[in-house]
C-alpha cells in the first residue's frame, strides 16, 4: 500500500508508518484520510511511525495520538532522526526504537557512533517510567526519581538527586562514571557491573561513582583530588 | 459561566479517586458553586453508587456521547445538595466507546452550564485514563501514602507533564498520623519531596469515609469527621482561598511542621 505522502509496511510488532518530508499537518491529514479509508484493515491496530526529521512537540504528538484513538488505533512508537521529536515521544511514554530487521538492529547498535564527547542535556525531573538513553554523556539538570531509568555509553551526570535506575558506560566503556548531588539509586551499573545502593542515611552531598579494581565505589565528591 | 475542568487520577487503583470526586464535588456545590461530576471509568462504573444514585440512572455518559440522549438527560440530580450532578459511566460498555476528542467535546458543551466539572478517572495509564486527561483544564493526582501508589503517582505526573496539562497538583489520601509518628508510614513531606508538586490538600485516614460510601452519604455532609473537614478545604483552596493545613496529630509536631512548609505560605 503506497500513497505519495505516506509509506505503509507490516513489521514484526504491528504496522509501521513511513512519513516523508514535507508539511506536518498535511501529512497528517493524508495518513487519517487513509487510515479512514481503510478502517477494517487499521481497526483496532498498533501503529508505529517513522516520521524522519520531522520535529514534533507533544502538541503535534497528543493530537496525532489522540485522532488515531478515535479510529481506535493505538500509536505505540515514534522513531525520528529529530531529537526533538525522540524526546517528545520519549516523555509521552511512546517507544522510540522499531524493531524492523535484524540487520538495521545490528547497525544500530554498532559502537561507530561517539564514544565520548557527544552529550544530551535534559532540563527536567525524570519521573517513574521515563528513561533517557542515549549513545554519548547524559546530563540532568532535575531529579532522576525512583522508577526512572538512565542509559549513557558514557558518563552520567545528575545536578539534583539521583534515585532511580542508571547505567553509564553502557557499551563497555570502564572509565564511565556517574556523578550526583545526592547519590541514592535503585541500582547503579557501570559497563557490566552491578551495584546498589547501601542503603545508609541519605546525604546530601555530591559524590561520585566509578570502578575501581571491577568494583563500584561511590567517593564523595572533592575538588583537590581532582 | 465557563466551567473549570479537574480531572481526579491516580495510576494506582483503590486510592480513593471515586471518594475524592464525590467529595470535593459535593463540598463546591455546597458552597454554592453548580458542579457536575462525570465517571469516565467506563465499564467498572462506582461514582454513582458513591454518590447514592445507582437507582435513578436512566442515561449514561456513552448514551450522552452517543448522542441517544441530551447531554442534560444523563446529569442525575444529587439528593441531598443542590447544584451538583453526576454524568454516570456505562457499564456494559468498554473504554473504547468513548475517545478523548469525544470527551473534550462533551465538556466542551458543558462548559457554559457549570461553574466546575469534576472529572473522575480509571485507574492506569491506558485509554480510560487518556480519555479522562483529555479535557482537562487542571489536574489532581491523588495518592496513599505507600510506595507503590506514590511510584505510581509519580509515572501520571509524568505522563501530565509531557501532555503539558500540568502542573498537576498533589492529593494525599488515608494518611494516618498516629504511623507517621512511629515511623511506619511515609510522612507527607515525604511525599511531597518526591512528587514536587503542589500540594492541595491531605486527608486522614477516617472510618467515616467508609461509612458514607456505603450510605451514599458524602463525608464533608458530616460536620465531625476530620476526612470532610479535610475535603472541605480541598474545595476552597480550589476556589482560590488560602487554607492553612488541618493539624491532624492533636499533638501538632510533625503536621504542625507540614503546614509551615507546605501550606500557609508562612515561613
Amino acid at each position: 500500500m503506497q500513497t505519495k505522502d505516506i509509506e505503509i509496511k507490516g513489521i514484526r510488532d504491528g504496522i509501521l508508518v513511513e512519513i516523508g518530508p514535507g508539511n506536518w499537518k498535511r501529512k497528517e491529514k493524508a495518513l487519517l484520510e487513509h487510515i479512514r479509508n481503510n478502517k477494517d484493515f487499521f481497526e483496532g491496530g498498533r501503529l508505529a511511525l517513522d516520521v524522519g526529521n520531522h520535529k514534533l512537540d507533544a502538541d503535534h504528538l497528543v493530537a496525532l495520538r489522540n485522532a488515531l484513538s478515535d479510529e481506535n488505533v493505538t500509536l505505540w512508537a515514534v522513531k525520528s532522526s529529530s531529537l526533538v521529536t525522540e524526546r517528545t515521544a520519549q516523555n509521552l511514554g511512546l517507544s522510540i526504537r522499531i524493531r524492523q530487521s535484524t540487520a538495521e538492529k545490528d547497525a544500530e547498535s554498532s559502537p561507530s557512533t561517539i564514544e565520548g564527547e557527544e552529550a544530551i542535556f535534559v532540563h527536567r525531573t525524570l519521573r517513574s517510567g521515563h528513561k533517557v538513553q542515549h549513545p554519548g554523556h547524559v546530563i540532568v539538570l532535575g531529579d532522576v526519581n525512583p522508577g526512572a531509568e538512565v542509559i549513557a555509553g558514557g558518563n552520567i551526570i545528575v545536578w539534583g538527586r539521583l534515585r532511580g535506575t542508571v547505567h553509564a558506560g553502557a557499551r563497555g566503556d570502564q572509565d564511565a562514571v556517574v556523578c550526583a548531588l545526592e547519590l541514592s539509586p535503585t541500582q547503579l551499573r557501570i559497563a557490566d557491573k552491578i551495584s546498589i545502593s547501601p542503603g545508609d542515611e541519605k546525604r546530601f552531598e555530591p559524590e561520585i561513582a566509578q570502578l575501581k579494581e571491577g568494583q563500584v565505589i561511590a567517593n564523595t565528591w572533592d575538588t583537590k583530588t581532582r | 459561566m465557563a466551567a473549570k475542568i479537574i480531572t481526579i487520577t491516580s495510576g494506582k487503583g483503590g486510592v480513593g479517586k471515586t471518594t475524592a470526586t464525590a467529595n470535593i464535588g459535593a463540598a463546591l456545590a455546597k458552597d454554592g458553586h453548580q458542579v457536575t461530576c462525570i465517571d469516565a471509568d467506563i465499564g467498572l462504573r462506582n461514582l454513582d453508587v458513591v454518590m447514592g444514585l445507582e437507582n435513578r440512572i436512566v442515561y449514561d455518559l456513552v448514551d450522552a456521547i452517543e448522542g441517544r440522549c441530551r447531554l442534560q438527560q444523563a446529569m442525575i440530580k444529587d439528593k441531598h445538595i443542590p447544584g451538583l450532578f453526576l454524568i454516570p459511566s456505562a457499564q456494559t460498555r468498554d473504554k473504547t466507546a468513548v475517545s478523548p476528542t469525544d470527551m473534550v467535546r462533551l465538556c466542551d458543551e458543558l462548559r457554559s452550564k457549570v461553574d466546575y466539572i469534576l472529572v473522575d478517572s480509571p485507574a492506569g495509564i491506558e485509554r480510560g485514563f487518556r480519555n479522562a486527561l483529555a479535557p482537562a483544564d487542571e489536574v489532581i493526582v491523588i495518592t496513599n501514602p505507600e510506595v507503590s501508589a506514590v511510584r505510581d503517582a509519580d509515572r501520571i505526573i509524568g505522563i501530565i507533564e509531557a501532555e503539558e496539562k500540568g502542573p498537576a497538583m498533589l492529593l494525599i489520601n488515608r494518611l494516618n498520623p498516629e504511623m507517621v509518628r512511629q515511623k511506619t508510614m511515609i510522612s507527607a513531606e515525604d511525599v511531597v519531596d518526591l512528587l514536587a508538586i503542589h500540594l492541595i490538600g491531605i486527608i486522614p485516614e477516617d472510618k467515616n469515609v467508609i461509612i458514607s460510601t456505603n450510605t451514599g452519604v458524602p463525608v464533608v455532609l458530616d460536620g465531625k469527621s476530620m476526612a470532610g473537614e479535610a475535603y472541605r478545604n480541598v474545595s476552597r483552596r480550589l476556589q482560590g482561598e488560602s487554607v492553612p493545613f488541618m493539624d491532624l496529630s492533636k499533638q501538632g509536631g510533625l503536621f504542625g511542621l507540614i503546614s509551615n512548609v507546605f501550606g500557609t505560605g508562612e515561613k
